[in-house]
C-alpha cells in the first residue's frame, strides 16, 4: 500500500498521527461489550411478531393464548402504545406496532416479554393474527405513476425533487442514453440490533442501545411513550457497525414499552434473519439518463429521471432523493441540467440510509454514461472525464458555487498514473483467479479489463437542516498530571471517532491523558453518525471547546492548573445551508463536497461470468487526515462495500418478500474478493471546515462500484446496466 | 433439549436406537446454523465428537488400496493427510467454506445433510465410494449412487449413523470444480466432479446443485468410455470436449433459485465439464508418457 499523506505532526498521539484506538485491543481480543452483551439481574427477553405478508389488512389480533403461557410477562399490541403510534426520521408514518394494515413483510405487529428467549418465541407462536391479504405494490416506477393501491394518505410519492439549470431544450452533436438499475444493498453490519431497557423509579426508562443518533431516537421514543424528554434517557451500547442501517428505530420503543409495562429490565436482540427485516436497506433504483455532448466530449446537457424504491415507510427517503437529484450529474461541469428524482412508497422492505445515500445509485448511472460517451466520441474514459471535470468555482446544477478544492481531475490523473498490476504469468495460483480455490479455471476464458470512475458526495446534513454538535470538555490536574475528559452524545459505531476526539484534545490542549466518556443523552445532541459528518461537526465542536479552554488557561500550562477545573460546553454548527427551490431545485443546499476516484482492474472468466477484482486503487481528497490510518481504513472499507454492490451484494425480493435473509445467500466480499489497495490521500484544505478536513467515509463507496463494472465491461464487451452484475449477465445465459 | 455425549460407537448406536429423534452433531457447521435460524428444534442432540472411532481413517490391507475414512474426520485432515490418495475429495474439501469451517466440518456431516449443494457428493459419486452406516442392528455399505434419495434426504434409517466412507485410492486423474458468486466461502451454484480410470478405460462424471440430488451424468460417462482415445497421445479434440459438456448439461435438472438460474447452471456445467476433462486428460498424458 502506498500513501502520500502530507501533514505536520506535532505530537505522536495528536492530529495527523495514528495513535491506537482506545477500544481497539478489546475488540481484537473479543472482549469488547457490544449491545448484544448487555445484561441485567432479573431481566426479561423481548421478542417481536412480524407480518408474514407484504401487504394485508389486520382483521383481528388474539393474544390470550400467548398471555396464558407461564413465564410470559407482557404481550403488547398497538393498543398498548401510550403516545403517538407513529415514528419516522423525516415523517412520522411508521407504526410502532401495526394497527389495521401491515405494509411490508416483517412489520412488527406484537411484542412480548418473557423470562427466557425461548418462552418469548413460544408466546409469539401463540398469538393469532387474522390477515386479509392485499395486492402488494412492488414496482417504484408504477407506484410513482399512481398505479396500485395508495399505501399512505396523499399517495405513493414520498418526495419528488426536480433540478433545472440552463436550457431545458439544449441539443448536442453526440447523444448517449441508458437505463440503469441498482439492486437493494444491505449494510450487513455484523452486530445485530440489540439493547436493554431498564425501568426507573421516576416512572421513566433508561435505554442502552446500539444506534447512530441518540437524540433522534429519544425524540421518537418520547412521542410514542408519551413521556417528557427527561424520562427517557439513552446511553450508547457497543455498536457492531452501522453504515446507515441504525439511523431508524428498531428495538428502541419496543424494549422501553415492555420495560415500562412489566417494571422489569427488558433485553432485545435480533438474530441474523430478523436483522434483515429489522433495518432499512439501500434504495433500489431505476435510472434513465441522456447525455448530450460536443464531438470532443464536452458535455452540453444531462437529463435524467431517477426512481428510488423507498419501500413501505418514508424513513430518510426524502433526503436520499435530495442527494440523488442534486448529485445526479456527478462531479462534472454541465451547463444544462434537467433531473427529476422520485422516492416511492411500495410494499417492498423499507429503504433508507446507507453509506453513499443516494449518491451511490446516481453514480452507477452517470459513470456508466460517461463511459458510453467516451466510446461514442472515440475518447479515452479518463480523458472524457477530465474534459468535463468540475473544479473549485464550478457551478453545480443547483446553482451552488463550489467554494473549496474539488480536485476531480487530479484524482483521475493519480489513479491512472498508478502502475498496473502485472499480467498473470507462469503457473497461476488458484486464489488469484476468478472462482478462487473453487478450481473453475486455470486461465481458460480469463480476460482482463480496466475501468475508471469518480464520484461526488455531500458531507454533513443538507437542505437547511440545523446541523450541530454539543460537547463538553473539562481540563484538570489528576494525580499530578493534567487530564482532559470529553463528553458528547456522538455515536462511535466502529469508525474511530473516539480516537479522533482524543487526538484533537491532545493537540489543542497539549495533554496526553484524554478520556472520552460514554455517549448519552445527559448532554445535548451531537447529531447523527452519518453523512461523513462526525469528525467535521463533533470534531469541530471539540476543537471549539478546547480553544475556549486555552483562552481560559491564558499563560498557564495545563499542569499548572492546581485545583482549578476548566469546563466548557459548546454547541457548534457548520455554516448554514438552504432548502432547494421546489420547482427548480436551486439553492446552496450542501455544506461541503467530497470526491474519490477509483481504477479497477479485473480478471473475468468470460465463459463462466466469474470476476476477480485484481486491483482497486483509489485517490481521495480528505482535506486533512486527522488520523491517516483511520482514513485508509475508511477508504478500504468503503471501496469493499462498493465492490460488493458491483458483483455480489443484493437483497433479492419477490412480491415484496426477501428471498435471501441470511449471510448464506446475502454475500459480502471476503479477503479473496477484495484486493490490497494502493491509495493516494490528498490533503487540500477546505477553508470553511475545521482543520480544513473533508468527510471521508462515503466517497470511496460511490466510485468503487462503477469502476469495477466499467472494468468488467472492458473485459467482456457486455453493456452491464444493472448492479450487482451476476454471472449470467456476463455469459448471456 | 438433551445433549447426549457417547464416548464409543456402541454407546452412540445404542443412544440412536433408543432415541431415533436425536439429531447427530459432528462439526455442527450445518446443525448449529439450523438451530440458530430456528429451522430445527430437536428433542436431543447426539454429540459424536467424543467417539474416537469416527475420527480415524485407515487403508485396507488388500492390494486394491481402499481408504476407510471415518465420518468424523474434518476436511482439514482430508486435505493434509489424504490429498495424495484421494485427490478429488481433497479438491472438494478445499472449496468448503473457510478455514474455520474446514476445521470442524466433516464428510459424515455432508452426507447427513445430503444437500444437493454439498461439495463432497459429486466426488463420492465419481470415485465409486460406499457409505458405511451402522445401527445396533448391524452395519451395511450403501453405494454413493444409492445414498441420495431426495432433496436433503438420504438412505439412513432413523436408528442409523454414518460411520465411514470407503473410497478406492485414485488410479487416475480426478477433478472437482464448483461455481459460486464469491471467490471463497460460497455455496455451490453448481459443481462438477470427474474421475478417469485409465486401467478400465472408463470415466465417471457427476454434478452437484443442478438436480434434486447429486447425480452422475451417465450418458456423458458412456460417451467418454467410447470416445476417449486412451492409447493416443496428445490433446483431446474440441468437438469431443464440447459433446461431453453437452451431455453433462443434459444430465441436469436445475431450477431457478436465489443463487442462479437453471439456464446458467446448465451452461456453467458444460463449461466445467470441458475444462475439467481437459485438465484430467493432460494430467493423464503426463502420467503415462509410455503411451506414446
Ligand atoms: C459458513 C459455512 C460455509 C459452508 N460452506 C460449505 C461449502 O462450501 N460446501 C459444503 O458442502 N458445505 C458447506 N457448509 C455446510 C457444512 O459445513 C457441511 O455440510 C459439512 O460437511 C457439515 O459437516 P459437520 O460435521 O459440521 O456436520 P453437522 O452440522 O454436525 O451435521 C450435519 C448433518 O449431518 C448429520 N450427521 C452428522 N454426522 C452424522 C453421522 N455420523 N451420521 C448420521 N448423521 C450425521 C447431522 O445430524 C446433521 O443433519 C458450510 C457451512 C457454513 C456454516
Amino acid at each position: 500500500m502506498t500513501t502520500s499523506t502530507k501533514s505536520t505532526v506535532t505530537r505522536t498521539d495528536g492530529i495527523g498521527a495514528s495513535p491506537r484506538r482506545p477500544d481497539g485491543t478489546a475488540k481484537v481480543r473479543g472482549e469488547f461489550a457490544y449491545s448484544s452483551d448487555l445484561w441485567h439481574e432479573d431481566m426479561l427477553w423481548g421478542a417481536t411478531l412480524r407480518s408474514p405478508h407484504p401487504y394485508a389488512r389486520i382483521t383481528g389480533i388474539d393474544i390470550a393464548r400467548a398471555l396464558a403461557l407461564p413465564g410470559v410477562y407482557a404481550v403488547l399490541t398497538h393498543a398498548d402504545v401510550p403516545g403517538v403510534n407513529r415514528y419516522g426520521l423525516e415523517h412520522a408514518d411508521q407504526p410502532v406496532l401495526a394497527e389495521d394494515v401491515v405494509r411490508y413483510r416483517g412489520e412488527p405487529v406484537v411484542v412480548v416479554a418473557a423470562d427466557h428467549p425461548e418462552t418469548a418465541r413460544r408466546a409469539l407462536e401463540r398469538v393469532e393474527v387474522g390477515y386479509e391479504v392485499l395486492d402488494p405494490v412492488t414496482d417504484a416506477e408504477s407506484a410513482v405513476a399512481g398505479q396500485g393501491a395508495e399505501l399512505h394518505p396523499g399517495g405513493n410519492v414520498v418526495r419528488h425533487v426536480p433540478i433545472r439549470r440552463g436550457d431545458p431544450d439544449a441539443a448536442a452533436e453526440v447523444v448517449v442514453t441508458g437505463r440503469y438499475e441498482v439492486g437493494m444493498q444491505d449494510q450487513a453490519f455484523l452486530g445485530p440490533e440489540s439493547g436493554l431497557a431498564v425501568p426507573a423509579e421516576d416512572g421513566g426508562v433508561d435505554l442502552y442501545v446500539a444506534t447512530q443518533w441518540l437524540h433522534v431516537d429519544q425524540r421518537q421514543i418520547v412521542a410514542a411513550l408519551d413521556l417528557p424528554e427527561d424520562k427517557v434517557r439513552l446511553t450508547l451500547g457497543g455498536v457492531g457497525g452501522a453504515f446507515g442501517g441504525r439511523e431508524d428505530l428498531s428495538i428502541q420503543v419496543h424494549a422501553c414499552l415492555l420495560a415500562l409495562h412489566t417494571g422489569r429490565p427488558v433485553k432485545m436482540v435480533y438474530n441474523r434473519e430478523e436483522s434483515f427485516y429489522g433495518h432499512v436497506h439501500r434504495h433500489p433504483a431505476v435510472l434513465y439518463y441522456e447525455h448530450g455532448a460536443d464531438r470532443d466530449g464536452t458535455l452540453r446537457y444531462v437529463r435524467a429521471r431517477i426512481y428510488l424504491d423507498g419501500g413501505a415507510y418514508a424513513s430518510s427517503t426524502g433526503a436520499v432523493v435530495g442527494n440523488a437529484a442534486t448529485l445526479g450529474v456527478g462531479p462534472y461541469d454541465v451547463p444544462n441540467v434537467s433531473v427529476d428524482c422520485w422516492g416511492a412508497y411500495t410494499n417492498n422492505p423499507p429503504c433508507g440510509a446507507m453509506r453513499g445515500f443516494g449518491a451511490v445509485q446516481a453514480a452507477f448511472a452517470y459513470e456508466s454514461q460517461m463511459d458510453r460517451l467516451a466510446a461514442a466520441c472515440g475518447l479515452d474514459p479518463v480523458e472524457v472525464r477530465i474534459r468535463n471535470a468540475m473544479a473549485q468555482g464550478t457551478v453545480m446544477p443547483t446553482g451552488q458555487v463550489v467554494d473549496s478544492p474539488a480536485p476531480v481531475e487530479e484524482l483521475l490523473r493519480r489513479v491512472r498514473a498508478k502502475p498496473l498490476p502485472p499480467e498473470p504469468s507462469g503457473e497461476p495460483d488458484l486464489r488469484t483467479l476468478p472462482g478462487g480455490v473453487s478450481n473453475t479455471t486455470h486461465g481458460e476464458g480469463v480476460v482482463r479489463g480496466v475501468g475508471y470512475a469518480v464520484g461526488i458526495k455531500n458531507i454533513c446534513f443538507s437542505e437547511g437542516f440545523d446541523d450541530y454538535a454539543t460537547v463538553r470538555v473539562r481540563l484538570q490536574v489528576v494525580g499530578g498530571e493534567p487530564a482532559a475528559t470529553v463528553h458528547t452524545a456522538a455515536c462511535e459505531v466502529g469508525q474511530g471517532l473516539v480516537t479522533v476526539l482524543q487526538q484533537i484534545v491532545r493537540s489543542e490542549l497539549g495533554v496526553e491523558r484524554v478520556t472520552v466518556e460514554p455517549s448519552d443523552t445527559t448532554i445535548g445532541s451531537a447529531g447523527s453518525t452519518s453523512a461523513s459528518r462526525q469528525t467535521y461537526v463533533t470534531g469541530g465542536a471539540v476543537r471549539e471547546a478546547c480553544l475556549r479552554i486555552r483562552d481560559a488557561l491564558g499563560a498557564l500550562s495545563p499542569a499548572e492548573l492546581g485545583d482549578k477545573v476548566l469546563d466548557e460546553t459548546v454547541e457548534w454548527r457548520h455554516r448554514p445551508t438552504e432548502e432547494l427551490h421546489p420547482e427548480t431545485g436551486q439553492g446552496n443546499a450542501h455544506v461541503q463536497y467530497g470526491f474519490a476516484a477509483h481504477r479497477a482492474v479485473v480478471d473475468v472468466d468470460t465463459e463462466l461470468g466469474l470476476v476477480k477484482v485484481v486491483a482497486l486503487d483509489c485517490a481521495q481528497d480528505v482535506g486533512k487526515a486527522i488520523n491517516p490510518q483511520a482514513v485508509l481504513g475508511q477508504i478500504q472499507g468503503g471501496s469493499a462495500q462498493g465492490l460488493g454492490l458491483a458483483v455480489m451484494e443484493e437483497i433479492k425480493t419477490e412480491g415484496g418478500v426477501i428471498r435471501n435473509p441470511s449471510f448464506t445467500d446475502y454475500l459480502i466480499p471476503t479477503v479473496l474478493d477484495m484486493p490490497p489497495m494502493s491509495i493516494d490521500v490528498l490533503e487540500l484544505a477546505d477553508p470553511h471546515a475545521p482543520y480544513g478536513l473533508r468527510g471521508v467515509g462515503e466517497p470511496p463507496t460511490i466510485s468503487s462500484t462503477p469502476a469495477v463494472v466499467a472494468a468488467i465491461r472492458a473485459a467482456t464487451g457486455r453493456a452491464l446496466t444493472r448492479v450487482p452484475v451476476r454471472p449470467e449477465h456476463i455469459t448471456g445465459t | 433439549m438433551d445433549f447426549l455425549r457417547p464416548t464409543t460407537l456402541d454407546e452412540a448406536l445404542a443412544a440412536k436406537a433408543e432415541r431415533p429423534g436425536a439429531v447427530p452433531i459432528a462439526g455442527g457447521t450445518d446443525v448449529m446454523v439450523e438451530l440458530n435460524f430456528d429451522h430445527r428444534r430437536p428433542e436431543a442432540l447426539l454429540d459424536l465428537t467424543g467417539v474416537g472411532e469416527l475420527a480415524e481413517w485407515s487403508r485396507s490391507s488388500g492390494s486394491d488400496g481402499e481408504i476407510r475414512l471415518g465420518a468424523g474426520v474434518p476436511y482439514t485432515r482430508v486435505i493434509t493427510e489424504l490429498g495424495g490418495r484421494l485427490p478429488g475429495l481433497a479438491m472438494a474439501s478445499r472449496t468448503v467454506g473457510s478455514p474455520q469451517i474446514r476445521n470442524r466440518g466433516t464428510v459424515g456431516g455432508n452426507l447427513g445433510s445430503a444437500s444437493p449443494a454439498g461439495d463432497t457428493h459429486p466426488v463420492l459419486l465419481v470415485t465409486g465410494a460406499r457409505v458405511e452406516v451402522a445401527s445396533v442392528r448391524g452395519t451395511r455399505l450403501i453405494p454413493a449412487t444409492e445414498f441420495y434419495t431426495g432433496v436433503k434426504r438420504n438412505a439412513l434409517a432413523p436408528d442409523e449413523l454414518v460411520t465411514a466412507v470407503h473410497l478406492p485410492e485414485a488410479t487416475g486423474p480426478q477433478q472437482f470444480a464448483k461455481v459460486g458468486t464469491r471467490n471463497a466461502m460460497v455455496i455451490a451454484v453448481c459443481s462438477f466432479a470427474l474421475a478417469l480410470d485409465p486401467d478400465r478405460a472408463a470415466a465417471r462424471a457427476a454434478i452437484g446443485s443442478a438436480a434434486p440430488t447429486p447425480r452422475r451424468a451417465v450418458a456423458a460417462e458412456r460417451f467418454l468410455a467410447e470416445e476417449l482415445p486412451w492409447g493416443t497421445p496428445g490433446p483431446l479434440r474440441d468437438s469431443l470436449k464440447r459433446r461431453f459438456g453437452e451431455l453433462v448439461a443434459e444430465a441436469t435438472e436445475p431450477i431457478d433459485d436465489v443463487r442462479g438460474t437453471a439456464a446458467y447452471r446448465r451452461h456453467a456445467l458444460a463449461v466445467l465439464a470441458r475444462r475439467t476433462l481437459t485438465w484430467a486428460w493432460n494430467d493423464q498424458q503426463e502420467r503415462s508418457p509410455s503411451c506414446a
